[in-house]
């Protein structure tokens, strides 16, 4: 057989070019654009250099909202993983329940972000909320909008409630798809409970974790909505958060500026520790 | 190693049957010695991985029981059992190593790691795969695989029996002759019971002494391969093992006579032959000749096609409305138009209602 060469076939790669132009490139371009200038309104421009991107990397209110990020996701990944494997391993695999427990596990992921948000924002007041009034009524003293205490512990359980379905579907996805010969070997070969999760269900579900995984820190990392409405970033700055500090730079200051340079630095954050992760998790896959 | 007998077992995978056809097995007996390598043969859905599974213990039957040294485990489970058993798809431990994988079941087991380091290595080198023993058992290729599943349960030397559940299915054919003389040579060195279920004719007849034919979730036929081919003892044996299979015509016992049309064809059992039923002359395309000229016993028939397979060549002809396959060697001359064919008379048998004539008393 003769290799045909023909470049014209590179006109067919143009639709992509096109799609990702404008649905990545172009509107990223844009903020390029205000990250290394300065503008006073009517479309004029200065050049900024990288002053933006220094004074952002430089400032302690941009450290302290990437610290709280930071710990928020960590913190929010280490509860929602564990757990959302352990019901996972709970759940029935064949029978009239899978479904029921399916449906059950799908409701919190179907609900809009900020009904979320104003569900938990009035389950937790203190005075009228059931959950608020019943955890003060068992003496402990709860106010989400006064103590950053409080109001960690009610952004954690909610976002737990919210999202800790879907690494449930995804370890569940993985757990039924493991053939039933495994767990009839590893009976034969005389496995406890124990060595059948350590070494067929955990090597087995290896890559829907690191999907898993992935999804719940970019959006954790990105979290916003619920937020907003449930504590507001406060109370203080105790919540604020990357995101939320990012619009108040760029809607309550209207400091393009900074905000299209923090934005940048956000991105290359997510991007950065997205690929990190997933580099460390393949590394072992072809050895 | 054990002695395996199987007790009028049967299983329904419905909770209540009530009917035969509720049954996936219908009825089993059998008698396994010691150290036999057994061969289960039958077409997809017969029942044999459900025998297979009833006999490892991850099936429990509906009814029956299960003896190994004629202690009775039907209760048991795999572990108790002390089964070893490979699966259709090789199944080994992804994280581990080769050698991890081999010595799995000892640790499980609380084996003494200096015992298991020195079996380990033992059955590495009886498997050819020494050379890859710290390596991650992931990398290996499929018969690499096999061979670890395999070893898994060769590794404790009391293992009752040692199953195969179509073992050599996701096997390049190359590799697939290469591990099925593996597996007869180790069966052979080793002594140990083995169950090897297979639709494979080839497979069953070259690893076992002994062949279970199952069909329809029975037992059809017990015996070495010599007799299923010789003996068929209902024409399901005689057709799904032998290629081409057995030639069934239909006939008519008149006077201890067997009658295909007006032509008398001489028969082995004939005198067995009930009086009532569906009377079938079965005889194979092996003992199915020429005639010579003038024989009284031959059956007039015409050649419709003639295929060749190698070593040899199926002539398909037409006896009435019957086919009739017999074998022509490399060098012999193919006929014909209208031919006459003779049946060898001790290979020639009747079948009643599709067994054969006098085995069913």
């Amino acid at each position: 057989m003769t290799k045909v060469q023909n470049n014209r076939a590179w006109f067919f790669v143009l639709p992509v070019f096109a799609l990702v132009a404008f649905n990545a490139l172009i509107p990223l371009m844009t903020v390029v654009n205000y990250s290394i200038q300065e503008t006073f309104g009517n479309n004029e421009f200065f050049w900024a250099g990288s002053r933006w991107f220094e004074d952002i990397l430089r400032s302690e209110r941009f450290h302290a909202a990437l610290l709280r990020q930071i710990v928020f996701t960590g913190i929010v990944l280490l509860i929602q993983v564990p757990l959302g494997l352990g019901i996972a391993l709970c759940m029935p695999k064949k029978g009239p329940w899978v479904s029921v427990c399916l449906v059950l596990m799908s409701l919190p992921l179907l609900i809009p972000w900020n009904v979320v948000g104003s569900m938990w924002n009035i389950m937790a007041l203190p005075d009228i909320g059931l959950l608020g009034k019943a955890i003060n009524s068992l003496g402990i003293n709860y106010n989400y909008t006064r103590q950053p205490f409080s109001a960690w512990f009610t952004l954690i359980l909610m976002d737990v409630w919210h999202w800790t379905s879907l690494v449930v579907l995804l370890c569940y996805a993985g757990l039924v798809s493991i053939p039933d010969a495994y767990y009839q070997a590893a009976k034969i070969d005389g496995a406890r409970p124990w060595a059948v999760f350590r070494y067929i269900q955990l090597p087995k579900l290896k890559h829907v974790l690191t999907i898993a995984i992935l999804l719940r820190f970019m959006d954790s990392f990105m979290i916003y909505t619920e937020v907003v409405v449930l504590t507001g970033g406060g109370p203080g700055n105790a919540t604020t958060f990357l995101s939320i500090d990012l619009v108040k730079y760029a809607l309550g200051q209207f400091d393009l500026g900074h905000a299209a340079a923090m934005s940048i630095i956000y991105f290359l954050i997510i991007l950065f520790l997205s690929w990190l992760f997933y580099t460390l998790m393949m590394k072992n896959e072809n050895t | 190693m054990a002695k395996i007998t199987i007790d009028n077992l049967r299983h329904a995978y419905i909770s209540e049957p009530s009917r035969d056809e509720h049954y996936a097995l219908k009825r089993v007996h059998l008698d396994w010695a010691d150290g036999g390598a057994y061969a289960l043969l039958g077409p997809s859905g017969c029942g044999k991985t459900t025998l297979l599974n009833l006999i490892s213990g991850l099936l429990k039957p509906s009814e029956g029981r299960i003896l190994f040294d004629d202690i009775d485990v039907t209760n048991d489970t795999p572990e108790k059992r002390n089964i070893a058993q490979v699966f259709q798809f090789p199944v080994i431990y992804d994280t581990m190593t080769v050698h991890d994988n081999l010595a799995f079941p000892l640790r499980n087991r609380g084996v003494d790691e200096v015992v298991i380091k020195k079996r380990v290595a033992e059955i590495a080198d009886m498997l050819e795969l020494t050379s890859t023993l710290h390596t991650r058992a992931s990398g290996l290729t499929a018969d690499g695989k096999q061979k670890i599943s395999l070893g898994r349960g060769l590794v404790r030397d009391d293992v009752n029996v040692i199953m195969f559940d179509e073992p050599l299915t996701v096997i390049d054919p190359h590799l697939k002759w290469q591990l099925r003389s593996k597996l007869k040579e180790l069966q052979q060195r080793i002594k140990r019971t083995m169950i090897y279920v297979t639709h494979d004719q080839t497979e069953a007849l070259t690893f076992a002494d002994q062949v279970v034919v199952m069909n329809n979730g029975e037992v059809v036929q017990t015996g070495t391969p010599i007799e299923l081919f010789e003996k068929p003892m209902h024409t399901f044996v005689g057709h799904f093992i032998g290629s081409p299979g057995m030639n069934l015509l239909p006939c008519v016992v008149k006077g201890g006579q067997a009658f295909v049309g007006d032509t008398k064809i001489k028969a082995d059992n004939v005198a067995m032959a009930p009086k009532s039923g569906k009377l079938e002359l079965g005889v194979r395309p092996e003992f199915v000749t020429l005639a010579k000229s003038g024989s009284r016993t031959s059956l007039e028939a015409s050649v419709v096609r003639v295929s060749d397979v190698g070593r040899y060549r199926v002539v398909e002809t037409r006896v009435a409305e019957t086919a009739v396959k017999f074998i022509v060697g490399e060098n012999e001359a193919v006929p014909e138009g209208k031919v006459k064919l003779a049946f060898d008379p001790s290979h020639t048998q009747v079948y009643a209602d599709g067994w054969l004539a006098g085995s069913r008393a």
